[in-house]
């Protein structure tokens, strides 16, 4: 269901403005989500002033300079700090994006730093991402097969393997999965365009042989068809990807093994 | 993850992050959320031609009291918005059919055309005015 507001416990707060570090000249402004399931309070927005003289460029460079320099308990996920494992993946300056790839330059005015929209928060920057993972589960991405197993590896020709290009890639992050409106209103029972991505990858794949399979499991009005094609998913992709067209393809398929 | 009872009552309280409030209205999400409002918007644009209908079977006064209330200037202003939210939804529907056989999906290709879709909204509107007033003055 649409909602515009946010359940009361989720409303956020005044928070608090950290001092700004002594001697500073080049300073950046950063107001970030902050909640801690510890202290029964209500989500607050912190001001932190972060001296671009003595941090890296990226968004997440200077969430590591805070977390280290000015306050310890801010939490987030974070690991390869260059792109390929998905883990820092937040909204920030209103999109979803990656905080290692997002450079401060490009944003204008205070950087404003959210959890991955419309999800349940563990605490700060960290979202309960338990729903998509199951979501992800459920499309079986695997290779299935039938046919005996070959003696050596599953063959592919150069123009199959190149069918798959711009879906291999996906790192799972979930930035479009909660881009998406229709998964914000719908997300117990819309797959969202993450896990449509990667149903997709699986049915094109020439080597697998679950394909009507996997088409009758996402011939629902909600699991593919909550798609309206808002876009969301295709801007915010950090890796270039286009959700969107992979879930055009998809409802091509149900078309096609119809006629 | 643990199941404990403490578990449970921490996953009870956790927040919903902010979604709507804080995303940046992109031309993409703007458009869908306008085809919506348009397409919601010509159920009452049909009432209004079935009321002129009904108006003009019924009585020769009927139909002049129609005519009065949308000759008026709000009545022309309602006819305006009228015709915009039909040219808005039908130039939507025409780019989501684009977009239903996988074409111009691409990022800045899907953000063109989102563009063009509200600026031939306006012009279509306009050239229809023009024509309007045009055979009526």
């Amino acid at each position: 269901m649409v909602e515009i507001t946010l359940p009361k416990n989720s409303r956020i707060k005044q928070g608090k403005t950290w001092p700004k570090p002594e001697g500073a000249t080049n300073l950046r402004e950063y107001k970030i989500y902050r909640w801690s399931p510890d202290d029964g309070e209500n989500p607050r927005i912190d001001t932190y002033y972060v001296d671009m003289d003595d941090c890296g460029p990226m968004v997440l460079d200077a969430l590591l300079w805070i977390k280290n320099k000015i306050d310890p308990t801010l939490t987030l996920r974070r690991s390869c700090r260059e792109g390929i494992c998905g883990s820092c993946a937040m909204n920030i300056d209103g999109t979803n994006t990656l905080a290692c790839t997002k450079g401060a330059d490009d944003i204008s005015g205070a950087v404003k730093v959210y959890p991955l929209p419309h999800m349940p928060v563990v605490k700060d920057l960290v979202p309960d991402l338990t729903v998509p993972y199951a979501q992800l589960s459920s499309i079986q991405p695997w290779l299935q097969t039938v046919s005996p197993e070959p003696a050596k590896e599953w063959r592919q020709s150069h123009e199959d393997r190149a069918k798959l290009d711009g879906l291999y890639e996906c790192i799972l992050c979930f930035c479009c999965q909660t881009s998406c409106p229709s998964y914000w209103w719908n997300g117990e029972r819309y797959l969202g365009p993450a896990v449509l991505l990667q149903a997709y990858r699986w049915l094109i794949d020439s080597r697998d042989e679950a394909t009507g399979e996997r088409l009758d499991n996402l011939e629902d009005p909600f699991r593919l068809y909550r798609c309206h094609t808002i876009m969301n998913c295709t801007q915010a992709c950090p890796k270039g990807l286009n959700p969107a067209k992979a879930i055009a393809e998809i409802k091509k398929m149900m078309v096609e093994r119809r006629v | 993850m643990s199941k404990s009872t403490a578990t449970h009552a921490t996953q009870r309280n956790r927040p919903l992050s902010p979604h709507l409030q804080v995303y940046r209205l992109i031309p993409t999400m703007l458009m869908s959320i306008m085809h919506r409002i348009t397409g919601g918007a010509l159920y009452f644009g049909m009432l209004l031609i079935a009321w002129w209908l009904i108006a003009a079977s019924t009585s020769e006064e009927w139909f002049a009291n129609a005519q009065w209330i949308l000759g008026s200037w709000v009545g022309i202003l309602v006819l305006i918005g009228f015709s915009w939210a039909l040219f808005f939804h039908l130039l939507g529907g025409l780019r989501h059919l684009l977009w239903d056989t996988g074409y111009a999906m691409e990022k800045h290709t899907a953000t063109m055309l989102a563009r063009a879709t509200m600026a031939g909204s306006f012009i279509l509107t306009a050239l229809l005015w023009g024509v309007i007033s045009f055979v009526a003055a």
